[in-house]
């Protein structure tokens, strides 16, 4: 562990409904990287993210900037992390510029309608960075699911906390916004984020990624920069599949081939 | 402003579209923005890589200054529309007051009525004013006020339309703490074991519908258990009339039961005011955590949100308010339903911005009501309990058809 670690994890261990679904993690992060949580169906990726949202108790110890987590009152945490969760649901017809906004709640502006001028700018540049401007009038519950998931992405980027917690962001996109969601992930990961992502795309880990975790059975098996925890034989051992591996404009190109 | 001829952009149609007719001068301005919006959206098509990560940053600062105000100027007339809703309804709801002071036995005009309310006027117009009917027309509008709020209280938490204190069986539980106390004699109509029973068993219904249902329970589930909660606490009103000493008791706890505001008096306004206004100031204090639990639970939560407490706190506001309410009024249903529903649209869906618009709507529905059953000839006199079920029956089963496809292809 070092002096530029950010957010620290040790022996952290998730029980819920009885069952030990993460067992004695440890890893510690760096701000400014973009990290790739991959791993099969139930290895307890959503699971280790919702443990660090605060959503889920857990054992073990984390820390954020050297403070412990559990010591932290629930806003505090949320200025901290910005937690965007799989499925996006909105369950009012709200305008995409109020969703967005939302995203200041931890900052104290809890009205939409009301926010103040650093607020407003704030909402602005994620709605655009988003590529949501047009939209932005428009009830949330009108858009197409892609179109969803840049809403809560926006809605995350908003919130400005140094640590984004992203599961699945780029699910249900097409290629143009996969590629760009992640290019924007990656842009906030220059700024000084670190940012999470769970992801089963291993092509786009592997080609966006500073570092790659993957977990598989509630087990951290390998972790590390994506050519190395990414190689045949972690991804023979992790996910059992052949993948087709190659380089394209001097970055790492993995195509998953066959199930073995 | 016809979009067609503008130009084929993509948001043009769908802002124009919001625009009223009365608001033509803001539509034409709007229009010429909404033209160079879609000239904008060509910029930003053709530099589609730009909209994301590194590109040029021209492209980038002419669509924020080209396209943010016209977007945003729909946003604007939305909210303008928001800001009159308030001061509308408290018009509504005093001009309902005043009409509520003068129907009766004796009818009187406005003017008599204001007159007798500030002390002037004749004597008998004073009494009939300021001792009978006011009394009655306050409770009508606190306890209409409170229920509407619960009702947008529990729909915000819930995340759900359908949601209501009476669909859950809030009111038929406080029923029955008060009809036990009655009946068993424990103390008589006028004290405050009465409201304090209501309350508890109101607290006991909702927490335990709410734990039976789960966190984030489907609607079906959260109805069902209302269902049964509500069938329970009828059966045990039953078997506590079933069981009475007194028959003339019962009949006199069955009519009670109906709900009604006739002949209550300001002791009656002093037994259940302080806890309504407890319990309605519970639910008010909560406005923005429901607005950030319009993103679901966990949401919420990550947003800094305790959701628990929130739960907690709804409940009990809940059973604060709508306990002591039917403790002095019987079960008077549906007011928490149909409120709320027909301020959504009004305040853009929002479900902070619509706790103070519902309370008014409930107290403007159940004054209306309560003057309703006042004005139909009748040789009993209506139950405005009745009446209000009457009406908000078929309104509920309206809302079940409107949200029927989205109850049956998975709930939400």
């Amino acid at each position: 562990m070092t002096m530029s670690d950010y957010l620290t994890v040790e022996q952290l261990g998730i029980k819920l409904g009885g069952r030990l679904l993460v067992k004695d993690i440890s890893f510690a992060l760096p701000r400014r990287s973009l990290v790739a949580l991959v791993g099969p169906n139930g290895a307890g990726k959503t699971t280790l993210l919702r443990a660090l949202a605060g959503l889920v108790p857990s054992q073990g110890r984390v820390t954020i900037d050297g403070k412990d987590l559990a010591g932290l009152a629930v806003r505090e945490r949320a200025l901290r992390f910005a937690y965007l969760p799989q499925g996006h649901a909105v369950h009012w017809p709200l305008p995409v510029r109020d969703v967005v906004a939302l995203g200041r709640y931890p900052h104290g502006a809890t009205d939409p309608q009301r926010l103040g001028p650093h607020d407003a700018a704030t909402v602005d540049r994620a709605l655009h960075e988003a590529d949501l401007i047009a939209l932005q009038s428009r009830p949330v519950t009108e858009l197409s699911g892609g179109e969803r998931s840049r809403v809560a992405l926006a809605r995350a980027l908003a919130t400005q906390a140094p640590v984004l917690l992203a599961d699945e962001p780029i699910a249900s996109l097409d290629p143009y916004y996969q590629l760009s969601v992640m290019a924007l992930l990656r842009k906030q990961a220059d700024a000084g984020a670190l940012v999470i992502v769970v992801t089963h795309d291993l092509g786009l880990a592997a080609r966006f990624a500073d570092r790659v975790l993957i977990l598989r059975d509630g087990r951290l098996t390998n972790s590390g920069p994506p050519d190395l925890a990414l190689a045949a034989d972690a991804l023979a051992e992790a996910f059992a599949i052949e993948a087709f591996r190659g380089a394209h404009e001097g970055q790492p190109v993995i195509v998953p081939w066959a199930a073995r | 402003m016809r979009c067609g001829t503008t130009s084929q952009g993509r948001s043009c149609p769908r802002n124009c579209k919001r625009i009223k007719p009365s608001n033509m001068p803001l539509a034409n301005r709007l229009g010429r923005r909404t033209r160079r919006l879609s000239a904008s959206q060509e910029t930003g098509r053709r530099h589609r890589s730009n909209s994301f990560g590194d590109g040029p940053a021209e492209g980038i600062v002419l669509k924020i200054s080209l396209a943010a105000p016209g977007a945003a100027a729909t946003l604007v007339v939305a909210r303008a529309a928001d800001r009159a809703v308030l001061p509308l309804l408290i018009g509504g709801v005093v001009l309902l007051f005043l009409v509520s002071l003068g129907v009766g036995a004796v009818r009187l005009p406005i003017g008599s009525v204001v007159a007798a309310l500030f002390g002037f006027g004749g004597e008998i117009q004073q009494t009939i004013v300021q001792d009978i009917r006011l009394p009655r027309a306050l409770l009508a509008m606190a306890i209409g006020a409170i229920h509407g709020l619960s009702g947008a209280a529990l729909q915000g938490l819930l995340r759900n339309p359908l949601a209501s204190p009476s669909l859950f069986g809030a009111p038929q539980a406080a029923a029955f703490g008060a009809v036990l106390v009655i009946a068993t004699g424990l103390a008589d109509v006028l004290s405050f074991a009465l409201p304090f029973a209501a309350i508890l068993m109101a607290f006991a219904s909702v927490f335990v519908l709410i734990a039976v249902a789960g966190r984030n329970s489907s609607l079906l589930l959260l109805i069902l258990a209302g269902l049964a909660l509500s069938s329970l606490a009828g059966a045990a009103t039953a078997l506590a009339l079933n069981l009475s000493a007194n028959p003339f008791a019962a009949l006199e706890i069955s009519f009670w039961l109906l709900g009604s505001l006739e002949d209550r008096s300001f002791h009656h306004l002093a037994l259940a005011l302080p806890f309504i206004v407890c319990g309605g100031w519970l639910l008010l204090a909560r406005r923005d955590a429901f607005r950030a639990l319009s993103l679901g639970e966990e949401t919420a939560q990550s947003l800094g949100v305790n959701v628990a407490g929130l739960r907690l706190q709804v409940i009990i506001g809940v059973a604060l308010g709508v306990g002591a309410a039917v403790a002095v009024s019987g079960t008077i249903g549906f007011i928490g339903l149909m409120a709320p529903h027909l301020m959504r649209p009004l305040v853009g869906h929002d479900p902070g911005r619509l706790l103070w618009p519902s309370a008014l709507a409930g107290a403007a529905l159940l004054l209306a009501a309560d003057i309703a059953v006042r004005i139909i000839p009748s040789s009993t006199g209506i139950k405005v309990g009745v009446l209000t079920a009457l009406i908000g029956v078929p309104f509920f089963l309206y809302l079940i058809m409107r949200e029927r496809r989205r109850l049956g292809g998975g709930l939400a």
